[in-house]
């Protein structure tokens, strides 16, 4: 019998979820076995023209990691659309946007002025020229793809089946969803979060909660944080109450505040509202003043609490400047 | 057509949807534009919802309740208090005039406060214009490219 | 003229594409390699607060994301001027040296050195970890395979997570090491200078022992003669982590040694609007284009680069392997792009034994971890030795430490101008008149960029052989003339 197909792509990706997939040591040759890869662009040598020739839905399962950022991003999302049964958003960029998404935070122009014009190493050519998507060399002509203004996820482009969250997914979980998959039990109802819990990152972690009576926030390089108690009880600000859990509270474990890198918990479409409703819930203040002076001392409210999820937020994106 | 502005308010039922039904009552004069939505407490006002109500097109967003040590709930309002201001923040870094997002307290008996909160808010979204998000457009469902998308929105 | 592209690259991190142009004798006239991505860190990170740079500049690249971790966290102490507690640096001094030998395995085993130790007119389908587990045997794949797995065990304990490390923070490490991870580790290490060991000796028996190797390693299509550049402690020896940042010229001579916060007036950028990507060049000798030469700004960062420009290794097995390496290349500065390959396990066998001295020293389980800084936060700099390349973090912030300006210069980039030369070369030495291009050309024009590159592969994936390249020979009017499908 023939095996599955299996593609994993990247799109505007660091790599770090293709890592994942090989810290699955040697787990990784039973993936090997059971599936037939067809595109996997960092280990293998399949062109897109590939999977330009394979007929629709004939790719039985899709992993895609990174968010959409340029035209490439989005053509080979769409194409793989097409071509697969189902589509898998791998990771937190291609399920909410990832890192890559602060750049919604600021603008295509201020970013391409940056490096190209403004940033103190660089020296400019012909009076400040920026990257063309078509250029007219003597020989001929060379292309590479459009920025787009907006960084999106991928259903933001797409219709996708699961999300697997995390940055990276952890390998334990990546395994339980293979596994899953492999053993040919039915998966979820299409829209379903897999290799994840159904609570928040606090649940998973072993500190100690008491009450949370909040006069100040330090920032964690200002003070030597207690490794047994709650971060946020610290005055830390941590992420855990808006973030779902399934990565074992590694970041606490280490001594360091959760980001949110496993994405929404379910119930919640914003991260940063979930957590301006936690935090403002254990301020310990009532007059205005004091207010304000606390809620100064939570720096970079939106990108910190959307580090991970801005393109899916509920307003996406800044105005542009 | 001139400007009307669309404002979204969140009153809380013991104090200020008393107080907006009082001056209904009382047939005391008061613009049209908020739409009223009813919570049991302005603590209940979960900020994702003031978020959605930008996202869906409203210019400007009202959460009213109790004053202070009136609270229905003892302690609900006070979370109000902190929430408000943090939104403010967030919002102004997505480039939301803050001016758009108002908390007031408006008792059960203060009809006339709740007419004047409402008529000096519209005028004061008036002057400020309708709101215009980059998301309003994202949510089309009608283009599929992002090429026309982002043509659409920028 | 005629266009073959290569759409993308495979087999290495990010992305990228060749365009060769050929002229109507069916010579090449000119190559462009463009890379089409950029994603904007240094100006999103604007506005972000300084310390946490070293949890998101990680997201750069999620197969180094340690190299920015550590440049990441050295500029933020600087922008604190704070000092770090000797165990916290050893901490992460042996984070590193790990994180080393372990991503230095990947690319030797799993990228480049399929091509190398199965040789490049072996037929495509070997051309990859199985053809090098059929070539040395099938213990290899298993070490292959348990040298990531200690690695990132190590890396886990110590940094937090394996992909993304969260750990470092301004004034020292979140987290200390107790005494039963210290000897688990130490355990680790001692493996890996085994493993290091085990693979010069893989190296020697296939490609060394191989005269052809050994000629094709020296061929001139794969030479590159321009400067060398490498971090360096005092006495010169290569350093992963800390030092000067020295670069020598195509005869070896030294000519700058400069410190982090320098680094402005000795490196700039070059744009080209054909790629999202900058050229770096050595300021005070010029951009002359992309030519190779003393006169040239144009210098290549690399392990082969980095033993080039230091004086030697700071561990005794790697240092004799460096000797050996120079002994057996014709003395120094060797500009054998092939010869990458060679010193790249030259820096496995160094960091794993680095490693090892860290992992016994007393002082790493000690409780003293962290400075809180207590100074005004103003700029900083942190240079590291990424696997791939000098890797430069620059950070300026207003007095609440928020970021007002980032600058990076990332390993690879310093290296593109070089790769772009690299690719050319190769490609006019290996396609010429009359020559049929088959994908066993096109693989040895891959080589060259290979060589250089980054990226991991995967140990256990590139098992089916695939060949790499479609490839479509146009015309000038863009009609098909052939179309070599090597899938």
């Amino acid at each position: 019998m023939a095996r599955p197909t299996l593609a994993l792509y990247w799109a505007a990706s660091c790599g770090g979820c293709e890592i994942a997939v090989l810290d699955l040591q040697e787990k990784i040759l039973d993936v090997a076995n059971a599936f037939d890869i067809v595109l996997w662009p960092v280990a293998m040598d399949f062109k897109y023209a590939d999977i330009r020739g394979r007929a629709d839905k004939s790719i039985d399962l899709c992993l895609f990691n990174g968010s959409i950022r340029n035209s490439e991003n989005e053509e080979i999302a769409r194409l793989l659309r097409d071509k697969s049964r189902v589509l898998v958003a791998f990771g937190s960029c291609a399920m909410e946007g990832g890192i890559p998404g602060l750049a919604n935070l600021t603008s295509k122009e201020e970013i391409l002025k940056f490096v190209f014009r403004d940033s103190p190493s660089t020296v400019t050519t012909n009076g400040g020229v920026m990257p063309q998507t078509h250029s007219t060399m003597p020989e001929g002509k060379i292309e590479i793809p459009e920025l787009w203004e907006t960084v999106r996820a991928l259903d933001q482009v797409v219709e996708v089946e699961y999300y697997v969250p995390g940055c990276p997914p952890v390998p334990g979980q990546i395994w339980n969803v293979v596994e899953h998959i492999l053993s040919g039990k039915p998966l979820p109802p299409p829209g379903s979060v897999l290799g994840a819990g159904s609570k928040t990152c606090c649940d998973e972690c072993s500190r100690t909660k008491q009450e949370k009576k909040l006069t100040r926030f330090y920032r964690p390089f200002e003070i030597q944080m207690d490794p047994e108690r709650c971060l946020l009880e610290q005055g830390i600000v941590c992420m855990g109450p808006a973030t779902r859990d399934g990565c074992g509270a590694l970041c606490p474990k280490a001594n360091m505040p959760c980001r949110g890198c496993y994405g929404l918990p379910p119930n919640v479409t914003d991260q940063g509202a979930k957590m301006v409703s936690a935090i403002s819930s254990v301020i310990d203040a009532h007059e205005p003043e004091e207010i304000e002076k606390i809620l100064d001392q939570v720096v970079d409210p939106l990108g910190t609490f959307y580090r991970f999820s801005l393109a899916h937020s509920i307003l996406r994106r800044v105005q542009k400047p | 057509m001139a400007f009307e502005p669309k404002i979204i308010g969140f009153l809380c039922n013991w104090c200020s949807y008393t107080g907006a039904d009082l001056a209904g009552v009382s047939r005391i004069k008061s613009a049209p534009n908020v739409r009223i939505l009813r919570t049991m407490c302005s603590g209940r006002v979960d900020p994702a919802f003031i978020l959605k109500a930008f996202q869906l097109g409203a210019d400007g967003v009202v959460v009213m309740g109790c004053h202070l040590g009136d609270c229905h709930y003892q302690e609900g309002n006070f979370k109000t208090i902190r929430r408000i201001p943090f939104l403010h923040r967030l919002i102004g870094g997505f480039g939301i005039d803050r001016r758009r997002l108002r908390l007031e307290w408006v008792s059960a008996s203060e009809g006339e406060r709740f007419a004047e909160v409402v008529n000096q808010f519209t005028e004061e979204i008036r002057s400020l214009g309708p709101l215009k998000l980059p998301v309003h457009a994202e949510m089309r469902r009608d283009v599929r490219r992002v090429k026309d998308l982002e043509e659409a929105t920028h | 003229m005629r266009q073959i592209k290569i759409d993308p690259v495979t087999r290495l991190e990010g992305h990228g594409k060749i365009d060769i142009f050929l002229n109507d004798d069916g010579e090449v006239v000119k190559t462009y390699f463009q890379i089409p991505e950029l994603r904007g860190f240094e100006q999103f990170c604007v506005g972000r607060p300084v310390e946490e740079m070293p949890r998101i500049t990680t997201r750069i690249c999620g197969v180094c994301p340690e190299a920015h971790h550590m440049a990441s966290v050295k500029a933020c102490d600087m922008v604190f001027h704070v000092e770090v507690p000797p165990t916290a640096k050893k901490l992460r001094q042996l984070l590193y040296n790990v994180f080393f030998a372990g991503d230095h395995t990947t690319h030797f085993y799993a990228l480049g050195g399929p091509d190398f130790i199965v040789g490049p007119d072996a037929p495509p389908a070997e051309r990859n970890i199985l053809g090098v587990v059929k070539k040395v045997g099938l213990e290899v794949g298993g070490k292959v395979i348990e040298m990531r797995k200690r690695t990132q065990e190590v890396i886990k304990t110590i940094g937090g997570k394996q992909t993304h490390q969260v750990t470092a923070l301004p004034g020292g490490i979140s987290k200390g090491l107790t005494e039963e991870e210290r000897s688990r580790i130490e355990e680790h290490c001692r493996w890996f200078v085994d493993f290091g060991q085990f693979t010069q000796k893989v190296f020697e028996d296939i490609v060394l022992k191989n005269k052809a190797y050994v000629d094709l390693i020296l061929s001139d299509a794969y030479s590159m003669k321009i400067h060398s550049m490498g971090l360096v402690d005092e006495m010169n020896r290569v350093n992963f982590y800390d030092g000067r940042v020295r670069v020598v010229d195509p005869h070896g001579q030294e000519v700058v040694k400069y410190a982090p916060h320098e680094y402005l007036d000795n490196v700039a950028e070059h744009v080209e609007p054909w790629t999202y990507l900058k050229f770096p060049f050595l300021k005070k000798v010029g951009w002359k284009g992309f030519v190779e030469g003393k006169e040239s700004g144009v210098y290549w960062a690399t392990p082969l680069s980095r033993l080039n420009a230091a004086d030697g290794m700071p561990t005794p097995l790697a240092q004799a392997e460096y000797e050996k390496m120079y002994t057996t290349l014709g003395g120094k500065p060797v500009h054998a792009t092939l010869a990458t390959h060679w010193a790249r396990i030259i820096e496995l066998l160094s960091a794993s034994e680095m490693a090892l001295e860290l992992a016994k020293d007393p002082e790493i389980t000690g409780p003293h971890i962290r400075n809180i800084p207590t100074e005004t936060p103003t700029e900083g700099f942190g240079i590291v030795e990424a696997p791939r390349g000098t890797l430069t973090h620059h950070y300026v912030t207003d007095s609440r430490g928020i970021l007002t300006k980032v600058n990076l210069i990332v390993g690879t980039t310093n290296n593109y101008a070089p790769i772009s030369m690299s690719v050319q070369k190769a490609a006019k030495g290996m396609i010429r008149k009359g020559t049929e291009v088959t994908e066993g050309v096109l693989n040895t024009i891959e080589m060259a960029f290979r060589a250089y590159d980054p990226c991991f592969g995967c140990a256990t994936h590139a098992f089916t052989g695939r060949p790499s390249v479609k490839i479509r020979l146009l015309d000038a009017s863009g009609s098909v003339l052939q179309v070599f499908d090597r899938t």
